[in-house]
């Protein structure tokens, strides 16, 4: 079986036609409901596994702290990492972009003359769109988790970074089962269903040339990555074909093995409710003479894809603390009204909203930026305390201020707006004046017969708005 | 918990130019109870907005420059209360950001940052009111903005001062702590978006078949109420199916002997 490949749509615009998806989803009371409904449950999960709102806090504080003392040292540590890796004889590699990343990726697999490429779930692999440059290069990419499975054969892109194919039905994973598994009659069986996607992919495990996996924690001081499943396919892909090629962001480093078991916690907990995974892989070499099973090679690609923009910056840098649990997607009000496809980027919802500025530039992703109400649920439910409003307020700033010379983003002022720009001026002056206040605000009220009746989006929903005949002010001094 | 600060004579009422504009009988209302409780109210005449409009929409020198005018208003060492939970948060937990620059003005707004309070915060944990319900049986919702509980942390006052109402019962709504949607220029940018959430906040506020629904914060109220409105003008209704009003002057109804329904 040839697995259909995910079209390729790196260098597109998530920005442009933004609103249009989003209004898609809105408009569509199947998807809406389905996606609150997995939500819900996805919140309750969590909810469960935090009974105790000031240990929760605890832990969130304890997260938070690692992920901060890790990345202020994360340039001695990516060092450090490299040459433990390269003492246990793993190969290291530095990739800057996603170009370079796959042609990293492509080079081992035709060393190797590699034809089958099975892959684990990596969310840094969608970042590189990985599936289409093999696809090019003669090579077969298979996904082996079974959401990202699902999404592949549907040739879509995940919807979410810890559920790839939470939007799908059981009818239309029924359906895609009959139309592109050989032989495979409908059934919408979810028991069944899995059992086909395991036959299948337990034949490609054996016969697939290089295993591609991401990484969850890199630990620098043994030189060891670290790998959270459920389903065991990641294990499959790291142990069963002769070649493993891990890849992550340069961010998922933690100098010390005992920085992991608070956020591997953290991670589980937050992302699907679970005390813990089923599956928990730590990696240190390849095989050895004398072991029996095992990779005889292993690689780590290292990525940055416009982390090291986000580093440089002191507020940016919170970005970084991501584990990629996709608690913020769960629970943000947002996600769950489009869900994640509207976004048009790899990372969907709050954490996208702020990594993926830095990784395609705010040329593309201005527009993003204003998809939020700032509630603040993300940051309240973030094991690693990312502030993603005030992220998401600076990053408007970057957006929509006036283009600046030496820039802390690429793209800074690409949503820049010379009218609204003006307008807001304008409002500054009137509100830092009492006088001017004053005159605007009795003219508003004195005629407000003329308040137009069609207000932007406001009125779409909603009746005008209109000032009180009098303003507070006004009943204020009449009372005395 | 801090240690609860001592009963102040005189408060400053900062009324948001929401109030000021939009309900300004909200305002009232709060002034009127606070004087009830025997606490003399100042409005600073020369008050206009907190700046945060500005500030959340990527403008922060515009922002800056409305916040600055407010540090000047409020030279004694009075509290300041605010009748909306987002304004508050504004003033307490961004002032002080958004002056890092700036020493002296940076200084300034953290004094006014300790005497920030949300009405209802105030209320409770200052003045420890305890409304007498004089008023018939009712049962209300309370929406409680995202400002109010998550980044003034005061979602229980609201909650506690309804329910010290001996006779009314406070509805449960599915999905309490969700966004109405307002999100102040989000409403405008992502007008479809926003359309979805403040449906849905309509929709489970009226399932629980509560009689009105109250909040304290007006830009919350102003998203759903104004919702709520549309949707009867759209369905030919004539009385609205889910009236509404600010904390202040549902509490004040209750408690007035005078005004007792």
């Amino acid at each position: 079986m040839n697995a259909p490949q995910t079209p390729h749509a790196l260098h597109f615009m998530p920005s442009a036609g933004f609103r249009a998806r989003a209004k898609d989803v809105v408009e569509n009371p199947f998807l809406r409901q389905s996606f609150r409904g997995a939500m819900d449950f996805l919140m309750t999960k969590r909810a469960a596994q935090f009974p105790d709102p000031e240990e929760l806090e605890s832990l969130r504080s304890l997260g938070e702290r690692i992920r901060q003392y890790n990345l202020a040292k994360l340039p001695d540590l990516l060092v450090q990492l490299e040459t433990n890796l390269t003492r246990n004889g793993i190969q290291v590699h530095w990739a800057e972009t996603p170009e370079e990343a796959n042609a990293i990726i492509l080079g081992i697999c035709q060393k190797h003359s590699a034809k089958l490429m099975v892959k684990g779930k990596s969310m840094v692999s969608e970042e590189i769109e990985l599936n289409h440059a093999a696809e090019a290069a003669g090579i077969g990419a298979l996904e082996s988790d079974m959401g990202e499975y699902i999404v592949q054969l549907a040739g879509e892109k995940p919807s979410h970074i810890i559920m790839p194919a939470i939007h799908k039905t059981k009818e239309q994973i029924a359906k895609l089962f009959h139309e592109h598994v050989p032989g495979v009659e409908y059934t919408d069986n979810v028991d069944a269903l899995i059992q086909i996607g395991r036959q299948v992919l337990r034949e490609k495990f054996e016969i697939a040339d290089i295993g591609l996996s991401g990484v969850n924690f890199a630990v620098a001081e043994t030189g060891t990555l670290c790998l959270v499943e459920n389903e065991g396919n990641g294990r499959m892909c790291t142990t069963a074909p002769p070649v493993h090629i891990a890849i992550t962001g340069i961010e998922k480093i933690v100098e010390k093995l005992e920085h992991v078991p608070p956020l591997y916690s953290l991670l589980t907990r937050s992302a699907t409710g679970q005390n813990i995974s089923t599956y928990f892989n730590m990696i240190s070499r390849p095989r050895q003479p004398g072991e029996k099973d095992g990779p005889g090679e292993v690689h780590l690609v290292l990525l940055d894809n416009g982390r090291s923009q986000a580093y440089a910056d002191e507020q940016l840098r919170k970005t970084l603390q991501c584990i990629r649990c996709g608690a913020c997607m769960n629970h943000c009000p947002v996600y769950t009204r489009i869900g994640g496809h509207a976004y048009g980027t790899t990372y969907p919802g709050p954490i996208g909203k702020i990594i993926s500025p830095h990784m395609l530039g705010l040329e593309a992703t201005a527009g993003l930026t204003t998809a939020s109400s700032l509630c603040g649920a993300c940051g309240e439910v973030c094991p690693v305390k990312i502030p993603i409003p005030d992220l998401l307020i600076r990053l408007r700033e970057e957006a929509f201020s006036a283009p600046q010379a030496n820039p802390a983003m690429r793209g800074q002022g690409a949503g820049h707006n010379a009218l609204i720009s003006a307008i807001w001026r304008g409002w500054s002056a009137v509100y830092s004046s009492p006088a001017l206040y004053r005159t605007a605000s009795w003219l508003a009220s004195r005629f407000r017969w003329l308040t137009p009746r069609r207000q932007a989006g406001w009125t779409s929903v909603r009746t005008p708005l209109q000032p009180a005949p009098k303003r507070l002010r006004d009943l204020i001094k009449e009372r005395h | 918990m801090p240690a609860q600060p001592a009963r102040p004579t005189d408060v400053y009422f900062f009324a948001t130019c929401v109030v000021d504009q939009f309900f300004p009988g909200a305002g009232m209302d709060a002034i009127t109870l606070l004087e009830r409780q025997g606490i003399r109210v100042h409005f600073p005449e020369e008050q206009t907005c907190c700046g945060q409009p500005a500030y959340t929409s990527g403008f922060p020198d515009e922002a800056r420059k409305v916040a600055a005018h407010q540090l000047t208003l409020f030279p004694n060492d009075w509290p300041v209360v605010v009748p909306s939970g987002s304004c508050a948060g504004m003033m307490k937990h961004h002032y002080p950001t958004l002056f890092a620059q700036d020493p002296v003005r940076q200084a300034a707004a953290a004094k006014l940052s300790a005497r920030i309070y949300e009405f209802t915060q105030f209320l409770v944990d200052v003045l420890n009111f305890k409304p007498e319900d004089v008023g018939s049986d009712c049962t209300v919702v309370l929406h409680t903005s995202c400002s109010a509980r998550r980044e003034m942390g005061v979602h229980l006052t609201g909650r506690k001062l309804l329910g010290d109402l001996n006779h009314v019962t406070i509805a449960q709504q599915d999905h309490e702590s969700e966004c109405c949607g307002f999100g102040g220029t989000f409403s405008v940018k992502q007008p479809e978006i926003s359309a979805a959430m403040v449906e849905d906040k309509v929709k489970s506020l009226k399932a629980t078949g509560a009689e009105r629904v109250v909040s304290a914060d007006c830009g919350c109220l102003m998203n759903i109420l104004g919702h709520a409105a549309w949707k009867d003008q759209q369905e030919g209704r004539t009385t609205p199916s889910l009236p509404g009003e600010h904390i202040a002057t549902f509490l004040l109804r209750r408690t007035a002997k005078e005004n007792a329904q």
